[in-house]
This record gives structure tokens, sequence and C-alpha cells, in this order.
């Protein structure tokens, strides 16, 4: 993984943007409420204090001459049912008092008989909100005009919309609240394939470069479109690039081979000892070459073959011993014992018997190798709880450098290799070996034992 | 704890004579280490609230109450006109107070005590009632011999007439002109039945005899001069009915018109507070559970209402200032005296 910086986080950015959207609205709720509501109160008041000062106005009559009036009982109780609010009340004639409080102005635009007027002023040290009715009593010859005048405090009113304020506060937080927790639960629902198709990507092995074929919505498709046409890119680039190491290695062999041979003939028939060394000399650098070349044939193959894994029944406890078979001509050249160590009981496992013989291979052909004349390779084959476990030891050089899983790594070698032909890819190919069966390989140095040595061990797992 | 008062009684202070208003009986309860004096008028007889001040003087100590006992219109007229400097006013007509009220002569308060009152027993947070009374039919019993007692105002207005020789000159009733709980009682009984104004007029034709006060009215009535007497204050009759028979209360089953006893702290009051403890006291559980005992005033909180169906409280509110209009006042006030005096 490289250090990518997340820049800002889409699912943050949506919360924090839906639930300023919903603070918003709750605000705008809030608003409509209490504002709906205070208007729904005053016009309440106001009607009562309109039906107030009717039927007073409907209770005049003229007498005589002078206008009259029986203050009718509900005018002023149907006042004090909605609420504990002061009263006040007057009727005026032509401009005079008939009857009510003295002191009781209200504003009024002249004489639009019937039409209630409302106003808002202060009186007797309080707020009042005062309607007036006009009226005109008495026959044509003697009319009067006529002004009922209905005034009420507003602290009802008040008590209200405080009440409705706090209701109206409840709504917009218990809204707001509800949103957000929506919001947040739409951001994560809105994003999760997303993080479907990062997952998918993300529990992927380092080989597999198959096309990916996750479910996504629409959105998604062109992202996964543009994915997959990279990886198939890749894989084109990197197959491409692999048959031509193979391509490279198999035509350097062949010549070599043949080099090889021209070059032991004349050495045969060379006297000079000097021009003899020079041969020798040419005739391992031809060596070396054609083992890279081989080893990396091995490892193309290894690697195609770990893709595409084929097992069947192997027997580990035959395979080993083909292979320490195989190598034993080599290792009696340098005079070196294989010996054999057998825990016993089954060895069956499932498995690319041409893999795992090549890793066998690999190992053996190390130790033997790094061992020098005259010592002993110790090949064991045992397991523990979990795992087959065979083990090849040595009594060489063993493994130099601070960390020994570097030595997993291709082309890395030891740092003790001095004139030892190799590659750098023989343990590469064990453990590529080993992890394409769900395996391991261990190496370490050998401490029990006298002079040292290195000791590799392939752990395959257990069926 | 042992309480030590002393009354000095009926002495008119120099406090009462710089004012107007007519007062019917003023006492002071001098506390032993006076620190405050609290004002009170009311149109409460002191024999039936002196219980009640004493006691309060024992749960407060150090305050001198200065009790001053007026009519309601008294009461209306020293507040509403004189603003005679009061630290609480308490008085049995509800439609004045509730003027008062109204007009912003009271101020609030609000306790433990008064957030415990139904809302139909206070207005505003700033009148409180605290008893409940009855207006009641008081009848003699000696004069009421042989007689069918009437159930209802259609049944009193048939025995009227039935019987002049009896009634006349024998039915008592308050002059509402002058007293301002008959005014109530009258214009609450014009409101709930048609009958008023014809009991008016046939009471009006016996020669009614017409009071100030329901103490009154009910002396008579045991001492033979009046056969019955018409919206006596039930809880009066009640009280003197314990200490000796004679009379009887009436129980109508057409409605029964109940008055509360109400109080307010005036805009004006020297000690608010003092005031405020005062109705905190009067609203008290203690006190309201003893005060039928103590004053033979019925408590607010009385189930009185479940005891009789046709209980007809009075509404607190501005409904009761339609009567105090001076129009609708004179009006009502020209019709009873049409009725009541017919020569």
């Amino acid at each position: 993984m490289t250090g990518l910086l997340p820049k800002g986080s889409m699912q943050r950015r949506l919360v924090i943007q839906l639930s300023l959207i919903a603070l918003l609205l709750s605000l705008v709720l809030f608003l409509i409420v209490r504002g709906m509501a205070e208007r729904a109160a005053a016009d309440t008041q106001d009607n009562i204090l309109a039906a107030s000062a009717t039927s007073i106005a409907d209770a005049l009559f003229a007498e005589g001459g002078q206008v009259r009036l029986e203050l009718p009982y509900s005018a002023l109780s149907m006042l004090g049912t909605i609420s504990e609010d002061r009263v006040f009340y007057r009727v005026l004639v032509d401009g005079e008092t008939l009857t009510g409080y003295d002191d009781l102005v209200a504003k009024a635009a002249l004489a639009v008989p019937n039409q209630p007027e409302f106003s808002t002023f202060e009186y007797r040290g309080e707020q009042v909100r005062a309607v007036v009715v006009t009226r005109l009593v008495g026959s044509q010859s003697q009319q009067a005009l006529v002004r009922t005048v209905v005034a009420q405090t507003r602290l009802g009113l008040v008590q209200i919309s405080s009440r409705i304020t706090l209701w109206a506060v409840a709504i917009g937080i218990v809204f707001f609240f509800v949103a957000a927790g929506l919001s947040l639960w739409a951001a994560h629902s809105a994003l999760a394939p997303l993080n479907r198709v990062a997952g998918a990507v993300t529990r992927r092995g380092p080989s597999d470069l198959r096309a990916v074929q996750t479910q996504a919505p629409a959105e998604l498709v062109p992202l996964i479109t543009a994915l997959n046409s990279f990886i198939a890119r890749l894989k084109s680039s990197l197959t491409r690039s692999e048959d031509f190491i193979v391509e490279a290695a198999h035509r350097v062999r062949t010549p070599l081979a043949t080099v090889r041979t021209q070059a032991e003939v004349i050495h045969r028939g060379l006297e000079k000892s000097k021009n003899k060394t020079a041969l020798r000399e040419m005739i391992r650098a031809i060596d070396e070459s054609s083992r890279s070349a081989g080893q990396l044939l091995d490892h193309a193959m290894v690697t195609f073959r770990a893709d595409q894994l084929q097992t069947e029944a192997v027997d580990l406890r035959k395979l080993t011993a083909e292979t320490v078979e195989r190598l034993s001509p080599t290792a009696e050249l340098k005079d070196i014992s294989i010996i054999t160590q057998d825990q016993g009981g089954d060895f069956g496992f499932d498995g690319d018997p041409i893999l795992l013989q090549n890793a066998l291979r690999n190992i053996l052909d190390n130790a033997i190798k790094y061992s020098f004349s005259e010592s002993d390779i110790t090949v064991a084959i045992g397991r523990d709880a979990h795992n087959h476990i065979i083990s090849f030891a040595d009594q060489g050089r063993g493994f130099a450098g601070a960390n020994l899983s570097d030595h997993l790594q291709r082309f890395k070698r030891g740092t003790n290799v001095n004139d030892i032909v190799g590659s750098g890819l023989g343990l590469t190919i064990v453990d590529e070996v080993a992890r394409a069966h769900g395996g391991r390989v261990k190496i370490n140095n050998n401490t029990d034992t006298k002079g040292g040595g290195a000791c590799v061990s392939l752990y395959l797992p257990l069926v | 704890m042992r309480v030590t008062l002393f009354t000095i009684g009926m002495i008119l202070s120099s406090f009462h004579a710089s004012f107007a208003f007519e007062v019917e009986d003023h006492r002071i309860y001098t506390a032993p280490m006076p620190t405050q004096t609290i004002r009170v008028i009311s149109t409460a007889d002191i024999a039936a609230f002196d219980p009640l001040i004493r006691t309060f003087q024992s749960i407060n100590q150090g305050i001198t109450v200065d009790y001053t006992v007026a009519s309601s219109t008294e009461v209306m007229a020293a507040i509403y006109e004189e603003g005679a400097p009061f630290d609480l006013v308490i008085s049995s007509a509800m439609d004045l107070q509730t003027k008062l009220v109204n007009d912003g002569f009271a101020q609030r308060y609000v306790s433990s005590q008064t957030a415990q009152l139904p809302g139909w027993a206070q207005w505003q947070d700033q009148l409180f009632s605290f008893t409940q009374e009855p207006a009641a039919l008081v009848i003699s019993d000696a004069l009421f011999a042989g007689l069918e007692i009437p159930k209802n105002r259609e049944q009193l207005i048939d025995l009227l007439r039935v019987h002049p020789e009896i009634f006349d000159q024998r039915i008592g009733t308050y002059d509402v002109r002058t007293s301002g709980l008959g005014y109530l009682f009258a214009t609450q009984d014009s409101r709930n039945t048609d009958s008023f104004w014809r009991l008016t007029e046939v009471m009006g034709r016996l020669n009614t005899q017409l009071y100030c006060c329901s103490g009154a009215m009910i002396d008579d009535v045991y001492q033979g001069r009046l056969a019955l007497a018409y919206n006596v204050l039930g809880s009066y009759a009640e009280n003197r009915l314990a200490h000796e028979p004679g009379i009887t209360i009436v129980p109508m089953q057409d409605y029964v018109t109940v008055m509360m006893r109400t109080a307010f702290i005036p805009q004006n009051a020297q000690y608010p507070d003092v005031a405020g403890r005062m109705i905190d006291f009067l609203l008290s559980k203690p006190t309201q559970e003893s005060l039928v005992e103590t004053t033979g005033l019925p408590s607010v909180f009385d189930g009185a209402s479940d005891k009789q169906k046709a209980l007809r409280p009075i509404r607190l509110g501005p409904g009761l200032l339609v009567f105090l209009d001076r129009l609708k006042r004179q009006a009502f006030l020209r019709n009873w005296e049409n009725s009541i005096r017919q020569e």
C-alpha cells in the first residue's frame, strides 16, 4: 500500500451536507410552525373580540331619540373562556361615552359600519388588543354614530405563544435528529457499493488479475470498467514480459549448451595450463548463465502453474526420496552423504507434484551447492500439529545477512556466496510453490549441529 | 406554643379618619414583638375571622394584623376611589373584586399554595377564592307550621301567592341597592331563571323588608319578625342553627347560587410578601380543613358540589363585569325597584 493520504471523506461530507440541510429545514419548520400557530392564536383572540364587540353593537337600540344599551352577559363572559385576560370596553355615541371605561381610546379610521377594526396599544400599563365596531343607530332622521370598543390584554396570547414556541422548538429538534440520523444512514448505504468493490479488490491475492465481477450500481460501472480494462492491460503486459523472459532464456540456453560442449572439447585438446585455466573460467561462466536461464524458465513455469494450481494426491515421502535419489550423483561428486530421517506416518498431500518436486530439488540443490566436500546433509521428513515439514540441513556456510527472509526475494542472494554459481531465484521458486499450496518456507541457520550450516524447511498444511 | 395576644378593639385610628369610606368595625391584633403591620380590609365579621387571625399570628411571629370590616360597596370605594393603602382585600362580592383586579388594582402572587387552587377558584394569579358559600332560603319553623316547604322557586311563588296573610311584611331579602353581595346574588338569579322577576314582584306585593346584611335577616327570622329570608348566606345560617334551633335552611332543587369569598393583594400594598403569606395561610390544608369549625365558612376545596347537584357556583371572569356596567346596573336597579316597591 502506498501512503495515499485521503483528501476528505465522501461519507463525512455527505453527512455534514445533509445535516446542514436538515438543520436549515428544521429552522424553517420551526419558524413556520410558530408563525402559523401564533397567527392562529392571534386570529382566535381577534375573532372573539370581534364577536364580543358585535354582540354589544347588536344590543344597541334607540329609545326616545336616545341610544340605549343592555350589555349582554355573553359579550364579556365569552372573553373569559379562553384566557384570564383583563377586559375593557367603551361605547361612544357621537364621540360621547355612553358606558364603559372613559379613557379607553382605540384608533379607528372613521366609520366603515360593521367592519371590525383591530389595533394594539398600551392601556393601563399593559399591551391590549382592541377592536372597534361602528354602527349607525336610530331612525333615518335621528341617526347616531355608535362606536363599540372592546379591548383585552394579551397575557393569554403570550402564554400560548411561549407554549407554541416550546413545541415548535421540540418539533424542530426532533425533526433535525431524525433527519440527521436518516442522512447518516443514507450516506452509509449510498457508499456501501463503493466499499464492497474496494473490499473485493483488496481481498485479492497479489497475483490475482481476474476482472472485477462485483455487482455495482450504475454510477460505479465506469470505475469498474476502467479498473478491469486496467487490470487486463496490466495482465497482458505482464504475460508479455514473462513470455519474453521465457523466450529469451530458452534461446540463450540452447546455444550455450553447444558453446559449452565445444569449449569442453577445446579444453581437452589444450596443452598450456594458462589457456586451460582461461577456458575453465569460460566454462564456469557458461554454466552460470545456463543455470540462470534454467532457473528463469523454472520460475516462469512455477508462476504459471501456481496461478492455475492443479492438485492431485501425492506422497511427500516418495517425492522426497526421488529428489534425493536424483541429486545423489551430484552429491557424490563432492563426497557429500545425504542422510534421510523419517518420522513415519502418512505423508499424503494434495498438490502439484511437478511444483513440489521442483521446490524440493531447488532446496537440495542449494544445500549441495553450498556444502563443503565430505560433509553431511540431513533430509528430515516429519510433521507438527498443522503441517508436514520437510527440512534440509547442511553443514555449509549458512545464511548471512541481517534479514533471513530477504533470501526468498527474487535475485537476492546472501552476502557470503562468494564464488558459488547462483541466480538468486531458487528460494524464490520454493517460496512461491509453498504459498501456492497454502504453506510457507522457513529458513534459518543451524545452531545445534557442529559447524553450523543452513536449514531450509518446507511447511505444507495437513489436509 | 402559647400565644398571648391582646386585642385593642374598636379604636378607630387616625388612619381611617383620612378616608371617606364607611368602617363597620375595626380591631388591631398586636403581636408581642411587632415587626410588621399588615392592614386587611374585609367584609367578614371580626367574630368569624378572629380565630383565623390568631392562628395566623401564632405561625407568623411579629406580625400585627390591622383588621377593618366594611361592606363590600365600601370596600370597593376604599380601593377604587380612595386608593386606601391596604395589604390584603377580602370580600364576598365577587363581581366587585373581579372589577378591582380587572382594572389593575391587584398584583400577581404565585406560590405553591395558589398553584394547588383549581382554575375556577382563581383569576389571573391575582384573585384567590378560599370559601364556597351558597345563597340560601331560610324559613322560620314556627311561622311555617302546617305549610308545605317549597322545593324550588316556582313553588315558593305559589306559596307566597296563596298565603299573603302569613307572608305580608314577613319576607326579608337584601337591599340590592346598598349591598354588594345582595346585588351579586340578585343578578345571578336573573341570569339563572326567568322566575326571578316574578318572585321579586310577588315579594314586592307582600311588602318585603330590605336588609343590609345576612346576620340581621337571620336574627329576624329567629325572632319571628320574618317568616322567610331569601338569598341569605347559608354559611351564616348554618352557624346559628348549630347553636340554636328554630329555623330551617331550605335546599332549593332548581339551583343554588354559590358565592366564593376572594382575596387579593392591592397594587399599593406595603407588605405584599406578608399578605402573600396570609393568602397561603388561608389556602393551606390545615386552615381549609378546619375552616368550617373555626369560622363557619365552607372550604373552597369542600366537595359541596357533589352533595347537591343544583349548586351553581358563580364563575370568576369578565362576565362578572357585565352587571357592574353603569347602564346595565341602572336598568337592573330600575327594574328591581319597580318590582319590589309597589305602592
